[in-house]
């Protein structure tokens, strides 16, 4: 009873990140990122696995999806569909310039002791205080900030991305991702809270993994300003994922915050 | 005689180069493959820093209905990251038919607007073709300009491309 209870709790709140001990990635694989012409659309999966870009384990839930066009508009799905393995939807993408596609997802985890029982508990941050018994003992809770995103740009690129939430990890382009190429130097930048994340840890990694023996990962670490350069040798889709754990939540009585990222861009042949 | 002699004080100006005329060849390779479409093909003039100074040429499937295509132009992906994407098409002058098999060229005269504006210095010549359920090839040749003399250099594609053969006369 209790282990369903926490389990459909999870399953409601998933966005499964990778975090030490759960090798899942949560991933979104766009249909293309360069687009040329009017009056077009992309389909993008949606979904949670272990291998690079398969579905095979779970689809990813749709809350809080914002697309976001170049004008800064929002737009929303069409055609949202989840089966066993993936979630699919469309996207209008009808004016020129970049498109951003983000999940997020923000939320606490928490674990006591109540007459001398562990508990674990997945929520609200608003409902911390009426979810955890007033007797429980050795109160952990964590605070979980999570985002996943994919970018589109049709024709030139705009400047869509330079404008980030200002909460939790986020990527913010020097190079922009839909112009990113093979045997080139390319540089994104992380921020934290709106300002650069130095000492992070990114890893990237390229699809088509089941068809090699190697992962081939890249891993850099952001430097003071927050920034990585990375130079793909090979065009493919990419995964670039990072996460931060501090003491710097903003909800009460939460002693960790994790703040996690993750994207897919293309990396385009010479 | 007075003709020449402005001519020869506006060089004296460092004004561009006049009277050479460039022609692009470019030839397209009959293909042995199930399904054959007429490659797209861009041809524009590099910097030496490979950015784009002035896109030549584009032949594309200029009147597919509902403006399909359009669609396919970033298939000349590098065409398209460098200089396709900051332009509009058609484009007089510019833009065009796809071309069959055979040898096609490009010819711009000294009246070119093109050739008139370019300014002094090194450039490349690249020849994209890409073709609908195809490959994709990509030449250069070099081009210093204004021409000293007459050049003509050529490259052979593997692929998508026959020989594309560059002619300066100035």
């Amino acid at each position: 009873m209790r282990l369903s209870a926490f389990a459909k709790a999870a399953a409601i709140l998933a966005i499964a990140l990778p975090t030490a001990g759960h090798a899942h990635r949560a991933w979104l694989l766009p249909s293309a990122t360069v687009l040329s012409g009017d009056n077009l659309f992309v389909t993008v999966d949606a979904a949670i696995s272990n291998d690079l870009f398969y579905f095979e384990h779970r689809p990813m839930r749709l809350e809080n999806l914002t697309i976001t066009a170049p004008d800064g508009s929002s737009v929303a799905p069409e055609n949202v569909a989840t089966g066993k393995f993936r979630t699919t939807f469309d996207i209008a993408v009808g004016k020129p310039g970049t498109y951003r596609v983000a999940l997020t997802g923000d939320g606490v985890f928490g674990r006591y002791k109540l007459n001398g029982e562990m508990k674990r508990w997945r929520g609200n941050a608003n409902d911390v205080a009426k979810s955890i018994p007033a007797g429980a003992e050795d109160v952990q809770i964590t605070h979980s900030q999570r985002r996943i995103e994919t970018f589109v740009t049709v024709g030139k690129p705009s400047d869509t991305l330079s404008k980030l939430s200002g909460s939790g990890l986020e990527l913010l382009p020097v190079t922009h991702p839909n112009d990113v190429v093979a045997g080139s130097d390319a540089t994104f930048k992380f921020m934290l809270d709106g300002k650069p994340a130095a000492g992070v840890k990114v890893v990237l990694i390229r699809g088509g993994s089941r068809y090699r023996d190697k992962l081939d990962e890249i891993n850099v670490t952001t430097d003071q300003e927050g920034k990585v350069v990375f130079k793909p040798a090979v065009a493919g889709m990419y995964w670039i994922s990072a996460s931060v754990r501090d003491d710097k939540s903003s909800v009460p009585n939460a002693k960790a915050r994790q703040a996690t990222y993750a994207a897919t861009f293309e990396v385009l042949p010479e | 005689m007075r003709k020449v002699l402005t001519i020869g004080v506006a060089g004296a100006l460092g004004e561009p180069a006049v009277a050479a005329e460039v022609e692009v060849n470019i030839e397209i390779p009959r293909l042995d493959v199930a399904e054959y479409h007429r490659p797209y093909v861009a041809v524009w003039l590099e910097h030496a820093d490979r950015t784009a100074a002035k896109t030549l040429s584009v032949w594309y499937d200029v009147n597919h209905r509902g403006n399909e295509g359009d669609k396919w132009l970033k298939d000349l992906r590098q065409w398209w990251r460098r200089a396709g994407r900051e332009m509009k098409v058609p484009a007089d002058g510019i833009t065009g038919a796809t071309k069959p098999v055979g040898k096609h060229a490009i010819k711009l005269d000294a009246s070119n607007t093109v050739l008139k504006e370019l300014a002094p210095g090194d450039y490349e010549v690249v020849v994209e073709a890409a073709r609908e359920v195809g490959g994709r090839e990509v030449v250069r040749l070099p081009l210093k300009w204004p021409a000293q003399g007459p050049v003509a250099t050529e490259v052979k594609g593997k692929d998508e491309l026959g020989v594309v053969s560059l002619k300066v006369t100035p």
